[in-house]
């Protein structure tokens, strides 16, 4: 099976935000909740650089591993999904997770640490219901993967920085990207196109 | 055999063969010492081709990127701007490690020290038996609020240590989806009831202060392990030094546990993921070694000594039961001339013990 994975160029994400668009669209989630963000770290300094980051779908998720309940599960695609049947909102997986994937309906309004269901980045891959039910896209949204689609976000990326599916074949894109470029891009990249010390 | 026969020309060969060593050798030395230097001719151009290329301008970009830099998001969200937080790793490693594994032997461990000391010692009688007066110990304000934190405390207890251990021990048992139910109810009972649970021990805190500051006597009452070691009861005043020690305990671990408490309970005050994650091994720490401290308060107050429980549920306790264990608070009772009263149902009524019934018809 394959081994799905998100790459994300940081040469070529430009912050149009985008993904994250077309992630709330596609998978309809709630106010205050983003399955995905951008991070543009040295904003507005000349080498800045942006990536679009969500659930990494981790080998060794550390979500699943301090879960109280045990709600992760890894399919046969190595796409990490969680029940929210059995979640219990503890925010133990948002403790755990590098890359802030877990998100909370209400995080206005936790007060006494209510936080109601975790919600985080499903790789559209729906979730632990029957597949295409509407049970299965009120609580986890789309699951593309099902229709032979990829990601929503990865889809709508214009400029094809976001990348989404077998984790071999990104890298494959990914190395011929980086011999074209010629050099060590990713980080050279800026230097290589407007000069050092600009 | 030529040398033999011209010596004279020998030796002067032998010199000019000595210079020409010791020249090579000179000039050997010269060169190791000269040649490296030849590098200062070109030290201009190779230094400007250093600084050039010597550090990758973008290294430390990635390497600040994965020890968390911040950056910019359009997310409102909190720390939403960090790419990557490092510590919920150490915090994954600390809980389902050493917390989980040490916290669950300690807890054993106590059980254990308890269950032996029940063995060898047994239930400990009232010196000379009950003497059937009583004198009052615990007021009904004191008893309430005992009884207030520890059901609460019991409560929270078994909540607490479900979500640390409960995937370990109850999901094998009851399955992953009643283990979720009661999860949820766990954590709701756990959060809600808390700060009842903090109110209470600060009251407690605050109404037992004085009779909990350590005296004199209290260092030969921890001396002879609280009576267990030596056959004589070492003296002791109102509350005894196991009984400050507990309190103390409350009073800092106990503290730790609801400050830590608070601060996971309200993430809007915007206290950053770090100190949650600092807060919760806190947490988790503290609670379990209050709960071994409790097991150990338990066991004596109902297995171990006979009469201690009846001064926090009637609040009276028997006389002589008081000078074994209280001698010193016995005899300022004395002092102060209060009188023991009958118990009421040592010396029982001379009427039977069933009121009569009204006449059935």
């Amino acid at each position: 099976m394959a081994k799905m994975k998100f790459l994300c160029d940081a040469e070529r994400c430009i912050e149009c935000n985008g993904c994250v668009t077309a992630c709330k669209n596609a998978n309809e989630v709630p106010w205050g909740v983003n399955r995905r963000r951008v991070v543009t770290l040295n904003d507005g300094v000349p080498g800045e650089k942006s990536i679009s980051v969500a659930c990494m779908h981790c080998t060794d998720a550390p979500c699943a591993a301090v879960c109280p309940v045990d709600c992760f599960y890894t399919t046969a695609d190595g796409v990490v999904l969680h029940d929210k049947d059995l979640c219990i909102g503890c925010g133990y997986c948002f403790y755990a997770c590098p890359f802030g994937a877990p998100q909370y309906p209400s995080p206005q309004q936790r007060v006494f640490a209510v936080r109601g269901k975790m919600d985080k980045c499903t790789f559209c891959a729906g979730g632990p219901e029957e597949v295409g039910s509407k049970a299965e896209f009120d609580k986890y949204g789309a699951n593309r993967l099902a229709e032979g689609k990829l990601p929503a976000c990865a889809e709508m990326c214009a400029t094809k920085a976001l990348l989404a599916g077998d984790g071999d074949m990104l890298a494959d894109i990914y190395r011929k990207r980086v011999m074209r470029r010629a050099g060590r891009p990713e980080t050279w990249g800026w230097d290589k196109a407007y000069g050092a010390g600009v | 055999m030529k040398s033999s026969l011209n010596p004279v020309q020998d030796r002067s060969s032998r010199s000019r063969l000595g210079k020409l060593v010791l020249l090579g050798f000179l000039g050997a030395v010269f060169l190791i010492v000269a040649l490296p230097l030849t590098g200062y001719l070109l030290v201009g151009e190779t230094a400007a081709q250093a600084q050039q290329g010597a550090t990758n301008p973008l290294s430390e970009y990635w390497r600040g990127a994965r020890e968390g830099t911040q950056g910019y998001t359009a997310v409102t969200a909190p720390q939403a701007n960090v790419l990557i937080t490092d510590s919920g790793q150490n915090w994954r490693q600390i809980r389902n490690g050493p917390l989980a594994t040490y916290g669950a032997w300690l807890m054993f461990l106590v059980l254990a020290i308890l269950a032996v000391l029940f063995l060898v010692r047994g239930r400990i009688d009232i010196d000379g038996g009950r003497k059937g007066m009583t004198v009052e110990r615990w007021k009904l304000s004191d008893r309430t609020l005992h009884w207030f934190t520890a059901v609460l405390f019991i409560l929270l207890g078994i909540t607490g240590l479900s979500l640390l251990y409960g995937r370990a021990v109850l999901m094998p048992v009851m399955g992953p989806e009643a283990f979720a139910a009661y999860a949820q109810g766990a954590i709701y009972v756990h959060n809600y009831l808390g700060l009842f649970f903090g109110i209470g021990l600060l009251l407690m805190i605050v109404k037992w202060f004085r009779v909990n500051i350590p005296k004199g006597h209290d260092l030969g009452w921890f001396l002879s392990g609280g009576g267990m070691l030596k056959g004589k009861h070492p003296h002791a005043g109102f509350v005894n030094a196991g009984e400050k020690l507990l309190f103390w305990t409350l009073f800092f671990v106990g503290g730790a546990i609801v400050v830590t408490g608070v601060i996971l309970l309200f993430p809007v005050l915007g206290q950053s993921r770090e100190v949650m994650q600092i807060s919760l091994i806190i947490h988790a720490v503290t609670s379990i070694l209050v709960i071994s401290f409790i097991f150990g308060h338990i066991y004596l107050a109902t297995v171990a000594m006979k009469g201690s429980m009846e001064g926090m549920v009637g609040g009276r306790v028997d006389v002589n039961w008081a000078r074994q264990h209280h001698d010193l608070w016995m005899k300022e009772l004395e002092e102060k001339g209060v009188k023991p009263q009958p118990a009421a149902d040592a010396e029982p009524p001379p009427k039977p013990a069933e009121e009569p019934r009204p006449a059935a018809s």
